[in-house]
């Protein structure tokens, strides 16, 4: 008895050690993306390395960023593919990454990778804020689909929008910074004050909105675009409006972790990332890529997306966030609050 | 209530006595031994990772000041109160409820007790975000029960429900443990003296149980400040402490604001502790080695009151949970209501695997099996024996687990197990850490099940068996654990259901090769694949209720040998 509890110790202690024995090299991933893309990806990259293998640590942004964060004394991440730009940006001031030129840098859009030279992240997919809107709760509830920014603040839409809490997601200060961005301080404040009044909840989860609508809780959901896309595609009555004041981005990026035991095979990553082969991987699930010449109109999404987009800068963004937020959180976080 | 008490516990002060000296001897090894190991494996798997993660306070800006500035601001003081409205407003409706229902299973003859019990268990056996879903799909917008609450369930009502449901069957268990022990002399003894029903409760039921509820308030209010995985989901612009910290984490990468609030949801657990230090005191009630098991008399109005009360408990716990495993089979919620199997393709909504799923079935095994054995003896030695500073200092470790949020565990582990200077850093990211952690979650709940039916036996079985130098380990062995095998099974079967659904702090810990199911869950969620969720929730649930049917079919036999005297005359 006292035997056979040894070996089940043994085996559990052991379990880690005796799986990473076989690859040469493996890489440790981190990502956000999501699951259904991994494997295609994956399969492509190693095809492409055989003496490589990827192990992916998929989780949401928040989850992964601050994973990144709390291991920052001892990093375990070989390279990032697939994290928000605005939370590679703060990896980046931490001192995280390792700056890397890919093959093709040059073929990026400046506008979708990290100024410096080398960058420290490049870009792949984009995606842009925009509204969800739910077709059936619309007709049902006599909403007019909107067009604009400046169109969510009308009273009809009273208790029917939803949209991230900026406090607790990357896609919610998204939304704000390119508010901030588009309307101007002033205006932009103004119009957040009128759009409060519609907003039915804050959700703490940036995808969540666009599910919501999906859903018909509420009708209307700001929120990222590739959601509404993955929403649209499970049968979901959704249309996506791309409101013509211009629209807040995110970029997927790829990035290398400083201090990588395996840097050589993790630049090999970043190549890949950065190809014409992955770049054609990504058509499908981005309505606008970060190399413009792979651009292909996505039948879920309405033109005129890519002219839309604002430029972002993330290091900017990154160091105004906690002043921006403290102003949001004093006028809106916490509808039910007290007046003081 | 006068059983027979001595005026120090036989082992209060270990003197080696010259005629005994090895059995003496052997019992200091046992129970000094015994308790610094917990100490020393509290102090790693808990206590040193939380100092890592809350010393980040020191981080917070402006230091004291900033510190103090948030503390005192309007904001923190509304979430203070938010949290502390839900917390009670919980405990409120589970206390009585777990309450009546454990009565209802030990005191009564009422028809369907293996159902009803059975049932109970199932908010342990899905993971949080099934009652989650439920609650959307039942009270929502778009529900089917959306009249009943007109000001929509995203909110103050729907954090309530959610904590409600899950912890029910963790304050059950603490009361079932207590109302399954009793002494019928006391009992022959109120009735002969003409005591009605409610008199004999006040006077005989209730003494002996007080504790116990105590216990599972403490516990339940608790786990209800600290969750932060209901509010997040359901609730609305309701905020509350914890979320305030998820804010703070996840959101905004604040370490320093997080472990703020983590420190300061300690200090529930730090007065459960010192109320349950000033309680030990007034302890009463305890089956002496004379006692005649009670069983209670037929009393048909009773029972009909009872089988209604806790069939209607039974009913509203069944019906989340049909609803949600009735959204996962449904197409498009809520626009396609046609019937579909296709949320458990998960090959196509994201390759879950086995590895997941095996990964999960090894950590909640081996919780269980290195768990239990771990806290109940940490548990009895606890109860039965004095080693001075060392039992206080248990203690305390015992009560903290509850009072740490997943999220606050969670980060503690990375910053502790992964630091470059901690000679143990390859654990991290292996299944064993893993266990640890789980232990370590559901510590309190567990070794709480263990106290309640452990301080229910008389001291009088130590004291015999000192008398007869017997060594302690083998009255342990030979006697407490056979006569509290009913609570032991209970600490097994809750370590496993609760490993096999845990998220919160193991979400920071695994690693590629340790991928969980329950994490996979969440992510389906946040994919907007809310069916798909319901289904993989749905099929943890079927795991925990054939594991927990097995465990019930193998201990049958060995429950029916081992409590065969309770029912039997002494």
């Amino acid at each position: 008895m006292i035997k056979s509890w040894t070996t089940v110790v043994a085996a559990v202690l052991g379990f880690g050690v005796a799986t990473s024995a076989f690859a040469s090299t493996e890489l440790t991933v981190y990502t956000a993306m999501e699951n259904e893309q991994l494997a295609g990806y994956e399969k492509a990259f190693e095809a492409k390395n055989p003496d490589i293998q990827i192990k992916w640590v998929r989780d949401s942004t928040g989850i992964i960023t601050a994973k990144l964060l709390a291991e920052k004394s001892n990093p375990r991440a070989d390279v990032i593919w697939g994290l928000y730009a605005s939370s590679v940006a703060l990896l980046g001031k931490e001192g995280m990454l390792e700056g890397y030129a890919p093959k093709d840098v040059e073929k990026v859009d400046p506008r979708f990778r990290d100024k410096q030279v080398p960058p420290l992240w490049v870009g792949n997919g984009v995606e842009a804020t925009a509204v969800c809107v739910n077709t059936v709760e619309a007709k049902k509830q006599n909403l007019p689909i909107p067009t604009s920014w400046e169109d969510l603040t009308k009273p009809v839409y009273q208790g029917k929008i939803v949209m991230p809490n900026p406090a607790s997601s990357g896609t919610g200060y998204s939304a704000v910074n390119a508010w901030l961005q588009i309307m101007g301080e002033q205006k932009a404040w103004d119009f957040m004050d009128k759009l409060h009044a519609n907003i039915g909840q804050y959700t703490h989860s940036g995808s969540k909105p666009c599910t919501q609508a999906a859903m018909g809780e509420y009708p209307i959901g700001i929120s990222l675009d590739f959601r509404a896309i993955t929403l649209k595609r499970q049968g979901a009555p959704l249309d996506i409006v791309l409101p013509t004041e211009g629209l807040g981005l995110d970029i997927n990026a790829v990035a290398l972790i400083k201090g990588s035991h395996n840097l050589e095979a993790a630049k090999k990553l970043e190549d890949f990332a950065v190809s014409e082969q992955a770049f054609l991987l990504y058509q499908p699930n981005a309505a606008a890529l970060a190399r413009p010449e792979f651009n292909s109109k996505l039948a879920e999404m309405p033109s005129a997306y890519y002219d839309r987009l604002i430029t972002v800068d993330f290091d900017k963004a990154g160091s105004e966030r906690a002043g921006v937020l403290e102003k949001w959180r004093a006028r809106y976080d916490g509808k039910s609050e007290p007046k003081k | 209530m006068t059983s027979m008490r001595f005026p120090q516990s036989p082992r209060m002060q270990p003197q080696p006595k010259t005629n005994s000296s090895i059995a003496a001897r052997l019992d200091l090894l046992f129970t000094s031994g015994v308790k610094l190991v917990m100490v020393i494996f509290l102090a790693v798997g808990l206590a040193l990772p939380l100092i890592a993660m809350l010393s980040k306070v020191t981080d917070v800006q402006n230091g004291i000041a900033g510190v103090w500035q948030m503390l005192s601001s309007s904001r923190f003081l509304w979430l203070l109160s938010n949290s502390i409205k839900v917390s009670l407003s919980t405990v409120a409706i589970v206390i009585p409820a777990a309450y009546i229902f454990a009565y209802a299973l030990q005191r009564s003859w009422i028809p369907g007790k293996t159902l009803l019990r059975s049932i109970s268990l199932l908010p342990l056996m899905a993971p949080s975000m099934l009652s989650a879903i439920a609650l959307i799909y039942l009270f929502g917008n778009q529900g089917l029960l959306k009249s009943w609450f007109p000001d929509g369930i995203y909110g103050f009502s729907g954090i309530v429900l959610g904590q409600a449901f899950y912890n029910f069957p963790m304050a059950l268990m603490i009361l079932i443990s207590a109302l399954g022990l009793a002494d019928a002399r006391l009992y022959d003894a109120s009735v002969s003296m003409g005591a009605n029903h409610w008199k004999t409760f006040l006077n005989v039921t209730w003494p002996s149980t007080r504790y116990a509820v105590f216990a599972a308030s403490c516990l339940v209010f608790t786990q209800t400040v600290t969750n932060f995985g209901i509010p997040v989901v359901i609730g609305g612009d309701y905020q509350v402490l914890a979320m305030e910290a998820y804010k703070s984490v996840v959101g905004q990468q604040k370490f320093s604001e997080g472990a703020l609030i983590g420190s300061i949801l300690l200090v529930p657990a730090l007065v459960s502790f010192a109320v349950d230090a000033w309680m030990r005191g007034l302890r009463g009630g305890q089956v002496s080695s004379q006692a005649a098991a009670y069983v209670a008399p037929a009393n048909p109005v009773r029972d009909s009151i009872l089988l209604l009360a806790a069939g209607t408990v039974a009913l509203a716990l069944l019906s989340l949970v049909v609803v949600a495993v009735g959204a996962s089979l449904i197409n498009f919620w809520p626009y396609d209501l046609s019937l579909s199997l296709r949320h458990y393709d998960f090959e196509n909504s994201g390759d879950i695997g086995w590895l997941a799923y095996r990964n999960s079935l090894l950590l909640a095994s081996m919780t269980a099996v290195i768990g239990t054995p771990v806290i109940f003896t940490c548990a009895y030695l606890m109860e039965k024996t004095r080693s001075g500073w060392l039992d206080n200092l248990l203690r305390l470790l015992c009560m903290l687990p509850m009072a740490v949020p997943g999220l606050v565990m969670g980060l503690g582990y990375v910053f502790f197990f992964n630091h470059p200077d901690n000679p143990l850093n390859g654990m991290y990211g292996g299944i064993a850490l893993m266990i640890v952690c789980c232990m370590m979650r559901f510590l309190t709940p567990a070794q709480m099940t263990a106290t309640t039916a452990l301080r229910q036996l008389n001291e009088e079985i130590e004291y015999a068996s000192l008398s007869l130098k017997v060594p302690l380990i083998s009255t342990y062995r030979r006697v407490t654990l056979p006569i509290c095998l009913p609570a032991l099974l209970e600490v097994f079967r809750y370590l496993f259901v609760s490993s096999m659904t845990s998220v919160s702090a193991l979400i920071f810990l695994y690693s590629p090769d340790t991928v969980l199911a329950a994490v996979a869950v969440l992510n389906l969620d946040d994919a907007g694949n809310i069916g798909a969720a319901a289904a993989l929730s749905s099929l943890i649930l079927l795991t925990s209720a054939l594991v927990s049917l097995a465990l019930y079919v193998l201990t049958h036999g060995l429950l029916r040998h081992t409590q065969h005297w309770r029912t039997g005359h002494a």
